[in-house]
């Protein structure tokens, strides 16, 4: 039992923020949601150079074979970064989705992986269900556009654009165009590919929420108010000590549910996380608005792409009430079949 | 990165299981804040200590066997899932031993730990004064120095367990020319000798689980004195921490406390989505609180120390014990006005945040020292 992440997990997190600190990210996630997807495409291209778009792709597929667990230490550090562009759907949900059909057509995931983790191929995946219809980010800007209807998993037409709250969110309708596989296998590799979304959009959840609280203690220590630093009041320490208490239980969540995808635990594990690292990344932006004052409402200072990021992925991958769902289904149903006596 | 156990750890989970499903009285203990529950509670202190699980983390010369942390853990999740009894001896195993095990002196170990081991001496623990709570450096009981040892006098209160136990460990000002924190003394008494008057306190539940310590000149041996006399403060953070810490709130208890509540939701009728998402909420928050204590685990076992972490899961857990508990409220609906376990629990729940230093003081010290924010004036 060592449930901790390892000096590799932590040199592999560090080397990845290293890599968006370097570059002026936020300066691409406004170019890539005022239409200039360039400097944005050099974060992604330098993201796959550094092996994270083709983590969890197996070797046969050209990836690197790694643990799902890696993924989360990226994702963290992608939400963390607020980094634009499809990279949970090119990263997580498609090669997720593509290799748990390949069980029985392997044609899709040879055609489409080892281009992801190279970084040459950019996808994006809608699930049909928002009244019937499939919407998908960034679907204007990508090589490949899945869409999921129930049975059937086919390409996607790029339909009307819909706003997102996060103006670096590029949503489209998608339709349904060439049909790529049919049947019972395709519901359970769209599950897949939703579950591997979902939790690594947790993990940006979580990476988000931790920069918005590094945020607002660098801001309350300096920001001086009756002459004082308002870090020093304690309305202020007594709220900002609440996110970091729900950042903190929020992150053993996630590393369980990177633990158990591969067992019957993995869509009640996944929704935990969602929901934790939700709700802590939430109770971040609302306390960090809340701490910077005016200046934190504008959209010209950097904490606005936060900001609207946490509230965009809050529901981006199920709602709080549908990943709440799962879990009560879950809990309903008694606990999994344990015979190890394992403690996942 | 793993939540695997090896086999030695299994066998062990395994034989406590075996131990607890075996032994667990089928009908609960009375109350131990009741003269008669306080002696079924020593009985089964008793019968633990026969099977050397009173005290599994204990070095075994002391009736422990030398358990691993991890290995304490399981065995506080397999012990409140068996819904065993409540341990009248807490206060003495969780909070005074460790102290005695750092600071104390071979005499006294061979002396206090075995009998505490066995329920032979019930421990109470007398921090609080009427002018001291969290903020302890304000106490004002004294210890005045004498031939061989010590005088005692003053009057601590809120004594958990006092009404009934054998010996008290508190500290007392002993160097009143001293600073607030200095000239503090670190000292055990017992609650029958000679001065020492205990007066019981009903809590909100009725029960005298309180007691008020009055000492008008009690005698203490220099024996009795745990660490270097006027080091008290010192020595006794040392227990504070494991009071918010690992110790004395294993997530053992959180998870049987939201097993039950989800098996009081199944058993009901629909009960609707607001019923459904707190029940949600605190089994996440228990299996949280189970995980993260993992995670601390593994790095107390990788030589990291339990600091200021430990706030943070002291309000956690303190605030997730209230919430479970009225969420089982809400279930219950028109009978949670009627006394029983859920509602002994939730009186129970509401002493979290306010004992072994509010959540108020702790959330500041998670803001000055974990996130850095200046201390400032006020406090």
């Amino acid at each position: 039992m060592k449930f901790a992440l390892s000096p590799e997990h932590l040199d592999f997190g560090a080397s990845i923020r290293k890599l968006f600190e370097s570059g002026s990210t936020a300066a691409a996630v406004r170019a890539w949601s005022a239409g200039d997807p360039a400097p944005g495409r050099t974060l992604i291209e330098q993201l796959a150079a550094a092996g994270a778009l083709g983590l969890t792709v197996t070797e046969e597929f050209g990836g690197l074979g790694a643990e799902p667990l890696d993924q989360i230490v990226a994702f963290v550090e992608v939400g963390r970064a607020a980094a634009p562009g499809p990279l949970v759907e090119s990263a997580a949900a498609v090669p997720a989705l593509l290799q748990a059909l390949a069980a029985s057509d392997p044609e899709p995931a040879q055609r489409w992986l080892p281009g992801i983790s190279e970084g040459t191929l950019s996808a994006t995946v809608g699930f049909a269900g928002r009244g019937g219809r499939a919407v998908a980010v960034d679907a204007d800007r990508v090589d490949l556009v899945l869409v999921t209807d129930g049975e059937r998993l086919s390409t996607g037409r790029v339909g009307e654009p819909v706003r997102s709250v996060d103006p670096a969110r590029r949503l489209f309708v998608v339709e349904a165009d060439e049909l790529i596989a049919e049947g019972p296998q395709v519901v359970e590799a769209s599950a897949a590919g939703f579950d591997s979304g979902a939790l690594a959009n947790a993990a940006q959840l979580l990476g988000a929420g931790t920069a918005l609280l590094d945020a607002s203690t660098d801001y309350v220590k300096q920001r001086k108010q009756f002459g004082r630093p308002i870090g020093e009041f304690q309305a202020i320490k007594q709220k900002l000590a609440d996110v970091f208490i729900g950042l903190d239980l929020a992150e053993p969540m996630l590393y369980r549910a990177a633990l158990t995808t591969a067992t019957p635990n993995r869509a009640r594990d996944t929704s935990a996380a969602a929901v934790a690292c939700a709700d802590a990344a939430y109770r971040a932006a609302r306390a960090a608005l809340q701490v910077h004052g005016a200046i934190g409402y504008t959209a010209e200072y950097d904490l606005s792409l936060w900001l609207t990021r946490v509230t965009a992925l809050r529901s981006a991958w199920g709602t709080p009430d549908l990943h709440r769902g799962r879990v009560a289904d879950a809990l309903r149903a008694g606990p999994a079949a344990d015979p190890s006596g394992a403690l996942t | 990165m793993d939540l695997d156990l090896d086999d030695s750890t299994r066998e062990f989970q395994r034989e406590v299981r075996e131990f607890l499903a075996a032994n667990v009285p089928a009908q609960p203990l009375p109350s131990m804040d009741t003269e008669a529950g306080f002696e079924a509670h020593r009985a089964w202190e008793r019968t633990l200590a026969e099977a050397r699980l009173s005290v599994v983390s204990w070095p075994r010369e002391f009736g422990g066997r030398d358990a691993s942390l991890l290995e304490w853990v399981l065995f506080e999740q397999e012990y409140y899932a068996a819904s065993a009894p409540g341990r009248v001896s807490q206060n003495g195993i969780f909070l005074l031993a460790p102290t005695l095990f750092e600071h104390g002196t071979p005499e006294q170990l061979e002396r206090i730990m075995p009998r505490m081991a066995r329920g032979d001496d019930i421990w109470a623990q007398a921090w609080s004064e009427p002018e001291a709570g969290s903020d302890l450096a304000g106490i004002r009981s004294t210890a005045r120095r004498t031939d061989g040892g010590w005088v005692l006098s003053g009057q601590k209160t809120w004594s958990s367990r006092a009404a009934f136990a054998d010996w008290a460990f508190g500290l007392f000002r002993s160097d009143p020319a001293a600073e607030r924190h200095r000239g503090l003394t670190y000292l055990m008494f017992p609650l029958d000798a000679e001065g020492v008057t205990v007066r019981p306190i009903p809590q909100l539940d009725g029960e005298p689980g309180f007691a008020e310590i009055f000492l008008d000149d009690v005698f203490v041996p220099d024996t009795d004195v745990i660490g270097a006399p006027n080091e008290g403060w010192r020595v006794a953070m040392s227990t504070s921490s494991n009071e918010r810490g690992l110790s004395l709130r294993s997530p053992g208890r959180f998870s049987a406390t939201a097993q039950r509540l989800i098996d009081l939701w199944t058993a009901g009728a629909d009960t609707g989505t607001a019923a459904r998402d707190a029940v949600v909420d605190a089994w996440i928050g228990s299996e949280a609180y189970r995980l993260h204590t993992f995670g601390t685990v593994t790095r107390l076992n990788e030589g990291g120390k339990l600091g200021a972490e430990s706030s943070i899961t002291k309000v956690f857990w303190s605030e997730l014990d209230i919430s479970m508990h009225e969420t089982a409220l809400d279930l219950l609906g028109a009978e949670a006005e009627e006394a029983s376990r859920w509602t002994d629990g939730y009186l129970f729940s509401l002493s979290g945040p306010i004992y072994a230093g509010t959540n108020e003081i702790q959330r500041n010290i998670i803001a000055e020292r974990l996130l850095g924010l200046p201390r400032g004036s006020s406090r």
